[in-house]
């Protein structure tokens, strides 16, 4: 390297060591306030308060919680995990909900693929947040538990939420779910087994009886050999509010809904885009080999499809996780909600934010890595 | 000519019109026809339905009692017919906030500006360096009208300034703050002789995208004062300026690389064998084309942004939103959410479908100049 200004690999390291210590140096700057105003303010610093008993209340948990008991750093996971509720669920109903809604734009019927298009085209023009304050405001105007909507045995409708009936909870429940899970691997044993048998014959031999047998019979008689415990919890009015069964918050139908109806449309468009970039010869060569039209779909136009629709429903995926955090505007408790509570309650927000942004990276990052491993799973080999 | 009259083709005067036209698109399977009648059922019954609630049994006016409006025949209707009566009684509260009622056509002013902005930007004819120029005056006049104190007009802060203009503001100053923030953004993730500064920009893009824009709000509410030295203080709406300008940036700089991703690796070569220097290289034929490539997916962004403006409602801003929730938090209006839910939806549905609508235009006509 010459020491001359013309010289531009020199030219290149002057002006990054200039930016990277301007931005140092702007850092430093507002670290050395942020310290001096913590000081004068008598506000604590680091991540002790997370040992703290809470006096947060919380609605609704997955894990046992006292308030001004249980500590910051429980109420914080309670959190990550109502979100997590959500999102799990909201990814799951917005994929099914936008494929069909998808699919059901492309139909040969006029009447249903313009209502799938007027329900895509105006949802997505309104803002979510909007969205989730109007189904919060339906399931406010339901009639309160002494007069709830009764449509079902054991279901009841009330603006205390959803009630649904649950079974008890039994050991031999259990050893079924495993005997499922069991059933499953079997399952996919015998699939590869029958296609080496195809590929060496020429013949698939029939598996669905052998397939039932592993996912329904094995459960049913673990079930059954365990002494076929079945115990149904029905929810029943007791004085002002229903006691038994499960309950879905109103707050958590009201988010879940919201998120699921607002995506799917983005999630339609996607699919829709996808199946039409799929040439329509593929279509026709399948048939003219003769394929059935179900297997043409899944085997020759789904596939290549999904190399259209991974990568841009990644990103609704991550957009879901993220506009979950707007459960705050609605009183659910998701993680942004209960850190935000305790950064007021503590007053360490620089704590606080770094929480919610390091759970929501998390998050992004684990959806991310997931996809593009899904990606390159059915991506096109190319030699 | 042995062919029968009933083997050949029908006439085509058969295949058309309205009748055939219903059995190809509507009755052409069993399965067709049961969905067409169901789903035809089930629309009459939703639009009767409504259309029983928000006009026929729906109330336009209520009389004025001594306190303010009296609001009995609105309760009386409560679940059979619509209260528009809430609109006419309090659009203005809903459009312009807290801004003093005397002087509400400032801000009014300021909605048609906005609306006049983007009805220049979107004319093709319009897309030269003058457009920038355009934009700074149109942004200097929205503050002055805003804000006042000056040409005889009373100051108004902006702690009174609330409703339509508010969401305008923010996403467009946005947009327009965001903008060359993102194309150095774009151009430093691009860089390859610089990995410091491709470091910084990747790892700028990557934090605010894997962040929903709540947390970045949150920190402009309550981490901002923090940072700042003492006694320096902002007002609330200018800090969540700066957090969606910055939330904007990252996901601007994304679309622009897309852009410059685009473009064919030879443009950028010929102008480096012709010798001109970077700058002159990326703003005299690089960005120029890249750019234009990329305004349908800007207007989409843009829309994307307009929507999530109303989140500031979270950190206590008088967006549209929250000023329609607050004028129906009136014990006398309560429980007419519904009827405002409706309003500020197709103002929002207005605008978003309106620029939708442009950028789809707009691709489709840049698809076919590419293609030509």
């Amino acid at each position: 390297m010459r020491l001359s200004w013309s010289d531009p690999r020199l030219r290149n390291l002057v002006w990054q060591i200039l930016i990277i210590g301007a931005v140092v140096l702007a850092g430093w700057y507002l670290a050395h306030n942020t310290n001096r105003n913590l000081e004068q303010r008598h506000i604590a610093t680091g991540f002790g308060f997370l040992g703290q008993a809470a006096s947060i209340p919380i609605g609704e948990s997955l894990l046992s919680y006292t308030p001004s008991v249980s500590t910051y750093g429980r109420a914080l996971l309670i959190g990550v995990l109502n979100t997590l509720k959500v999102a799990v669920a909201g990814v799951v109903l917005a994929t099914v909900l936008g494929t069909l809604v998808g699919i059901a734009r492309l139909s040969p019927n006029w009447l249903l693929s313009r209502i799938a298009a007027i329900y895509v085209e105006t949802v997505r023009d309104i803002p979510v947040l909007l969205q989730l304050f109007f189904w919060y405001g339906l399931l406010q105007t339901l009639p309160p538990p002494r007069a709830a909507f009764h449509p079902l045995p054991g279901v009841f409708l009330s603006n205390r939420g959803v009630k649904l009936p649950t079974i008890a909870w039994h050991a031999a429940h259990f050893w079924a779910l495993v005997a499922f899970l069991a059933g499953c691997v079997l399952v996919w044993l015998i699939g590869r087994a029958a296609d080496r048998r195809q590929a060496a014959t020429g013949r698939r031999p029939r598996t669905w009886p052998t397939t039932l047998a592993a996912l329904l019979g094995l459960p049913i008689l673990v079930w059954l050999g365990l002494g076929a415990p079945l115990h149904v919890d029905m929810p029943a009015l007791h004085g002002f509010n229903f006691q038994g069964g499960i309950s879905i918050t109103p707050e958590y139908a009201a988010l879940l809904t919201g998120l699921v109806v607002y995506t799917a449309t983005y999630i339609a468009e996607i699919v829709r885009s996808g199946i039409q970039a799929v040439a329509a010869g593929q279509w026709e060569a399948a048939g003219a080999l003769g394929l059935p039209r179900g297997l043409v779909l899944r085997r020759i136009v789904l596939p290549q499809a999904l190399r259209v629709i991974v990568p841009p429903m990644t990103s609704q995926y991550l957009n879901l996780v993220k506009n979950s955090s707007l459960a705050i505007a609605i009183g659910y408790q998701d993680i942004v909600s209960i850190a935000d509570t305790t950064l007021n309650q503590t007053g360490q927000s620089i704590e606080g934010i770094a929480i919610i942004m390091a759970v929501y990276l998390t998050f992004s990052l684990s959806i991310s890595l997931f996809m593009n491993w899904y990606n390159a799973h059915i991506a096109l080999v190319e030699r | 000519m042995s062919t029968s009259i009933a083997a050949r083709p029908r006439p085509a005067a058969a295949r058309t019109g309205p009748i055939a036209w219903a059995r190809a698109n509507l009755f052409n399977t069993w399965w067709s026809t049961a969905l067409t009648l169901a789903l035809g059922y089930l629309i009459l019954r939703g639009a009767w339905a409504f259309l029983d609630w928000g006009v026929i049994h729906a109330i336009w006016q209520v009389p004025q009692g001594p306190k303010g409006p009296n609001t009995d025949i609105c309760r009386a209707a409560a679940g059979t017919g619509a209260c528009w009566a809430v609109i006419g009684e309090k659009y203005r509260f809903i459009l312009f906030g807290f801004y003093p009622y005397a002087q509400q056509w400032r801000p009014a002013i300021v909605i048609a500006l906005f609306i006049a902005l983007y009805c220049i930007s979107a004319n093709r004819r319009f897309w030269r360096k003058e457009l920038a120029l355009i934009w700074i005056a149109a942004m200097v006049l929205i503050g002055i009208l805003m804000w006042g104190g000056v040409f005889g007009l009373t100051l108004v802060t902006e702690s009174q300034w609330g409703g339509l203009p508010i969401t305008l503001i923010l996403a467009t100053f946005a947009l327009a703050l965001a903008f060359p923030l993102a194309v150095l953004v774009a151009l430093g993730r691009r860089s390859t002789r610089l990995p410091a500064v491709k470091l910084l920009c990747v790892m700028y893009v990557e934090l605010i995208r894997g962040v929903p824009l709540i947390t970045l709000l949150f920190m402009a509410s309550v981490m901002f004062p923090l940072f700042m030295p003492n006694g320096f203080d902002v007002d609330k709406l200018l800090r969540a300026q700066v957090a969606i300008t910055l939330f904007a940036g990252a996901y601007l700089a994304e679309v622009v690389r897309a852009g410059l991703q685009s473009l064919p690796k030879g443009q950028a070569e010929a102008a480096d064998a012709l010798g001109l220097s970077y700058w002159k290289k990326t703003l005299l034929v690089v960005l120029p084309q890249a750019l234009r490539l990329v305004i349908p997916p800007l207007v989409n962004t843009f829309i994307g942004f307009f929507k999530d403006t109303s989140l500031v409602l979270i950190i206590g801003i008088f967006d549209l939103l929250k000023s329609g929730i607050t004028a129906v938090a009136e014990p006398a209006w309560q429980g007419f959410g519904n009827e405002v839910y409706i309003v500020l939806a197709l103002i929002y549905f207005a605008f978003c479908f309106a620029m939708s609508r442009y950028s789809r235009g707009l691709e489709r006509e840049l698809d076919r100049a590419r293609r030509r």
